[in-house]
C-alpha cells in the first residue's frame, strides 16, 4: 500500500453563520471572508503539515487545484508543490492535479510539470482532472458540453509534448501550435506516473484504461458509498482484459486517529462538521451545469444527484452518522485499522489519499492524528497485497542520487 | 400542425412542425426547445406557411455532436432552410432562436424574407448583466422567464408531472440535452459578438419585446434596434421572456403587423 497525505487547504475562518448567510462556499462566495494576513499563517501552517508527513513517513503529499472557493486554497497547486520540492527530498508530489482543460495552451501544464519533476528529482506524480463543473465551466468559463473533448486535447498536446524528441506542430480544434517543443522535460520516463480524478463520470474508466493510468475516486462519501462505483470500474478493468493491480486505483478518505474513539469524537468532531457543513455548502446548480456530465453517466447515475435528500445531505450530518455510515474513518487506532483495512480490501485500492486535516481543524490536531496513524495505524496495513508488492508501475522512479536541498537549510532539523 | 423529419446536407436529423399556407415563416425556438403547448404556431399558421424546426439536441432530433459553435449553429439554420426547399423565409427567432436567425440573416442578408427578433438572446450590456441561466433553480428560472411564474411553471414542464421519479428522470435528462447544447453558444455569456456583423444587416427587422422580462430587460431590445440598420421595436406588456408562449394572441398580432 500506498499513503499519500493530502492537505485540500479550506479556509479555516468561515463564519458559524456562513451556510445561513451565503448560497454557496465556491464561485460567488464573497472575497470579503478572504483575509490575506491570516491568509499567510494558514499557508505555511498547510505547507508545513505537507512536510511533516513526509518526516511520519507518508509515501506521497497531495495537493490539488480549486478556484474562487472556501473549500481548497490551490488555484496553483504547482506552486504549493514547488516550495513542497525545495523542503522535502523522499515523497512522492502528488499533484492531483492541474485542469488541463483550463491551460491555454496546456503546453503550460507539460512545462510545469516537468519543472516539478526535474527540481524534486522525479519524485511528481501528475494528475489530469477534469475539474470540477465550478471550476471548470462556472470559473472559468469553459462550456460544459465541450469541457471533455478539449480536456482530451489538451491530454494529447501534453503527452505529445513530452513524448517527442522534435519540435512538431499541432493544428487542433481548441489549440493551434506551430512549434510544440518542450523544454525542459521530465526526469521520469516516458512521463510521470499519471492520475486522473474522477468524480464518477463513467467515460473516465475507460480513458484510464486505454493509456493504463490510475483512476482515483475522490469522494467524501466515505468507502461503503464508493463500493458500487469501484465495483463498476473493476468489471470494466476485466472486461477490458487487463490485470487486476490494485495500483490502478486510489481512493480518498478523511481519517481521525485518536487514542480512544471517544477521544476522537472529542477532537475532531467540530472541525470535520465544519468541513461538512462549511466546506461542501455548494449551490447545486454549480455542481452539475447540463452538459457537463454525459447523458450516460447521468443515466448510470441514477438521478443521485435529484433526490432532494441527496442535496441536504450534509446540512443535519453529526458525528455518529459520520462515523457509523463510514463517511469518516475515525477512532482509535485499532478501529481505524480495522475500517481501513475493509475500505482498502473492498475497494480494492493500492492507493490512499488520506485526508487528516479537516475544515479548521488546528495544527497541533492535525499532526497529532497523523502522527498516530503513522506509528499505528500505517505498518499494520502495509502489506495488504502482497502478490502486487512489486508492482511500482503507478509510482514514482526517482533518482537514485538526487539532492537533498531540505538538510542544507536551518530549521528543517524540527520535523524530523 | 404536422410532423416531419428533415436530414441536414451536414447529417443532423431534425424534427419540424409543419402547417399552414402562404409566405414561408420559419420560427427559431428558444433554449428551452418548442415546449409542448404552442397555440401561437397554430394561430401563425393561419396566415403563413410555418416551419418550425427543432435544433439538434431538443426533442427526437439528433446530430447535437455536429454543431459546436456559433458559426456552426448558422450554417445550421441555413442548411435546415435549404432542406426545407425554401426560398427567403421570414425568419422569426425567439431568445436563443433571435441569436441564430440575426446570425443568419448577417451572413447571407439576401437568403431571407423580414426578420423578427423576439426577445431575442445574443447582445450584452455590462451595465445590465444577464442572470446566469445555467446556474438557477428551477424556481428561479420560472421567475425569470414568465411574467406570470405560476402559468409558466405549467408551460415550461407541459403538463409533466415531476413528483412522479420517471417523468422526472425524463424531463431531467431532456434538459440537460437541450442546454447542453444550448451552452455551447450561450455558455458563460451569451454573446458570439454578432453585434459586430449586424452592419450587413438588409432584412427589414422587428425588434419584439416581452416588456416584463427580467432575463433580458427590455433595454436590450433598445440596443438590437441601435446596432441594427432597419429595426423598428415593439414591447408587448403583461408578457416575460417566454412572450409567445405567454401572450400568443399579441405576439402574433404584432407578427402579422409587421410581416404583413
Amino acid at each position: 500500500m500506498k499513503f499519500t497525505w493530502f492537505n485540500l487547504m479550506p479556509w479555516p475562518h468561515l463564519p458559524d453563520d456562513f451556510r445561513e448567510k451565503n448560497r454557496s462556499v465556491w464561485v460567488d462566495i464573497p472575497s470579503t471572508l478572504y483575509d490575506p494576513k491570516k491568509g499567510h499563517f494558514v499557508y505555511h501552517e498547510y505547507m508545513d503539515q505537507l512536510e511533516y508527513a513526509e518526516a511520519l513517513g507518508f509515501d506521497g503529499i497531495g495537493v490539488n487545484e480549486h478556484h474562487q472557493n472556501g473549500y481548497g486554497l490551490m488555484p496553483s497547486p504547482n506552486l504549493i508543490a514547488a516550495g513542497l520540492a525545495r523542503r522535502t527530498s523522499r515523497a512522492a508530489l502528488c499533484v492531483i492535479g492541474n485542469s488541463i482543460a483550463l491551460y491555454n495552451p496546456p503546453i503550460r501544464v507539460a512545462e510545469e510539470f516537468a519543472m516539478l519533476d526535474v527540481i524534486s528529482g522525479g519524485r511528481l506524480v501528475a494528475g489530469f482532472p477534469v475539474g470540477t463543473s465550478m471550476d471548470t465551466n462556472f470559473c472559468y468559463g469553459q462550456i460544459p458540453a465541450l469541457t471533455r473533448d478539449k480536456y482530451r486535447e489538451a491530454h494529447e498536446v501534453i503527452m505529445r509534448a513530452w513524448a517527442a524528441d522534435e519540435p512538431f506542430a499541432f493544428d487542433g480544434k481548441y489549440n493551434q501550435l506551430r512549434w510544440v517543443n518542450c523544454w525542459p522535460k521530465p526526469i521520469q520516463t516516458p512521463h510521470p506516473p499519471i492520475y486522473i480524478p474522477g468524480g464518477g463520470s463513467i467515460e473516465t474508466w475507460d480513458f484510464c484504461l486505454d493509456h493504463d493510468y490510475n483512476y482515483s475516486y475522490l469522494s467524501f462519501f466515505g468507502y461503503l458509498r464508493a463500493k458500487s462505483l469501484m465495483d463498476g470500474y473493476w468489471s470494466r478493468v476485466a472486461q477490458r482484459g487487463k490485470d487486476e493491480s490494485p495500483y490502478r486505483a486510489a481512493f480518498a478518505q478523511i481519517i481521525c486517529v485518536a487514542d480512544t474513539d471517544r477521544e476522537a469524537e472529542e477532537l475532531y468532531a467540530p472541525h470535520v462538521l465544519y468541513f461538512f457543513n462549511r466546506c461542501l455548502h455548494i449551490f447545486p446548480p454549480f455542481a452539475d451545469p447540463p452538459g457537463y456530465r454525459t447523458i450516460n453517466t447521468i443515466k448510470y447515475g441514477a438521478l443521485s444527484q435529484l433526490r432532494a435528500e441527496a442535496q441536504k445531505i450534509f446540512e443535519n450530518l453529526t458525528w455518529k452518522q459520520l462515523v457509523e455510515e463510514r463517511f469518516i474513518v475515525a477512532g482509535s487506532p485499532d478501529t481505524v485499522r480495522q475500517q481501513l483495512e475493509e475500505a482498502i480490501k473492498g475497494l480494492r485500492v493500492g492507493h490512499l489519499f488520506c485526508l487528516f486535516h479537516n475544515g479548521d481543524m488546528p495544527d497541533w490536531k492535525t499532526r497529532h492524528s497523523s502522527k498516530l496513524f503513522a506509528e499505528k495505524v500505517m505498518p499494520h496495513l502495509r502489506d495488504l497485497w502482497p502478490e502486487w508488492k512489486h508492482d511500482e508501475r503507478w509510482w514514482i522512479h526517482p533518482l537514485q542520487d538526487r539532492l537533498h536541498p531540505e538538510e542544507t537549510r536551518p530549521g528543517a532539523e524540527k520535523h524530523r | 400542425m404536422k410532423t416531419r423529419w428533415i436530414e441536414t446536407k451536414r447529417g443532423a436529423r431534425c424534427r419540424v412542425l409543419e402547417g399552414g399556407s402562404g409566405a414561408p415563416l420559419v420560427f427559431l425556438h428558444g433554449a428551452a426547445g418548442l415546449l409542448r403547448d404552442n397555440p401561437f404556431l397554430d394561430q401563425l399558421a393561419r396566415r403563413y406557411h410555418v416551419f418550425a424546426p427543432e435544433l439538434p439536441g431538443y426533442g427526437e432530433s439528433t446530430g447535437e455532436d455536429l454543431l459546436e459553435d456559433m458559426l456552426d449553429f448558422t450554417l445550421h439554420g441555413g442548411d435546415v432552410v435549404e432542406a426545407l426547399g425554401l426560398a427567403r423565409p421570414h425568419l422569426v427567432g425567439h431568445s436563443m432562436g433571435g441569436m441564430i436567425a440575426a446570425e443568419m440573416a448577417c451572413v447571407a442578408p439576401h437568403d431571407l424574407g423580414k426578420l423578427a427578433l423576439v426577445n431575442a438572446a445574443g447582445l450584452w450590456i455590462d451595465a445590465h448583466p444577464i442572470p446566469d441561466l445555467f446556474a438557477l433553480l428551477p424556481f428561479e428560472i420560472v421567475d425569470l422567464l414568465f411574467h406570470d411564474p405560476a402559468k409558466g411553471a405549467a408551460l415550461l414542464t407541459g403538463g409533466v408531472d415531476l413528483g412522479n421519479t420517471e417523468a422526472l428522470k425524463e424531463f431531467y435528462i431532456g434538459n440537460a440535452r437541450r442546454m447542453g447544447m444550448a451552452g455551447k453558444i450561450l455558455f458563460p455569456i451569451p454573446n458570439r459578438r454578432v453585434s459586430k456583423r449586424l452592419y450587413r444587416l438588409t432584412a427589414e427587422t422587428l425588434v419584439l419585446w416581452g416588456a416584463s422580462d427580467t432575463l433580458m430587460p427590455p433595454v436590450y431590445a433598445e440596443r438590437w434596434a441601435t446596432l441594427i440598420p432597419h429595426a423598428t421595436v415593439a414591447l408587448i406588456e403583461g408578457a416575460g421572456h417566454m412572450l409567445p408562449y405567454e401572450e400568443p394572441d399579441a405576439f402574433v398580432a404584432a407578427l402579422a403587423q409587421f410581416l404583413g
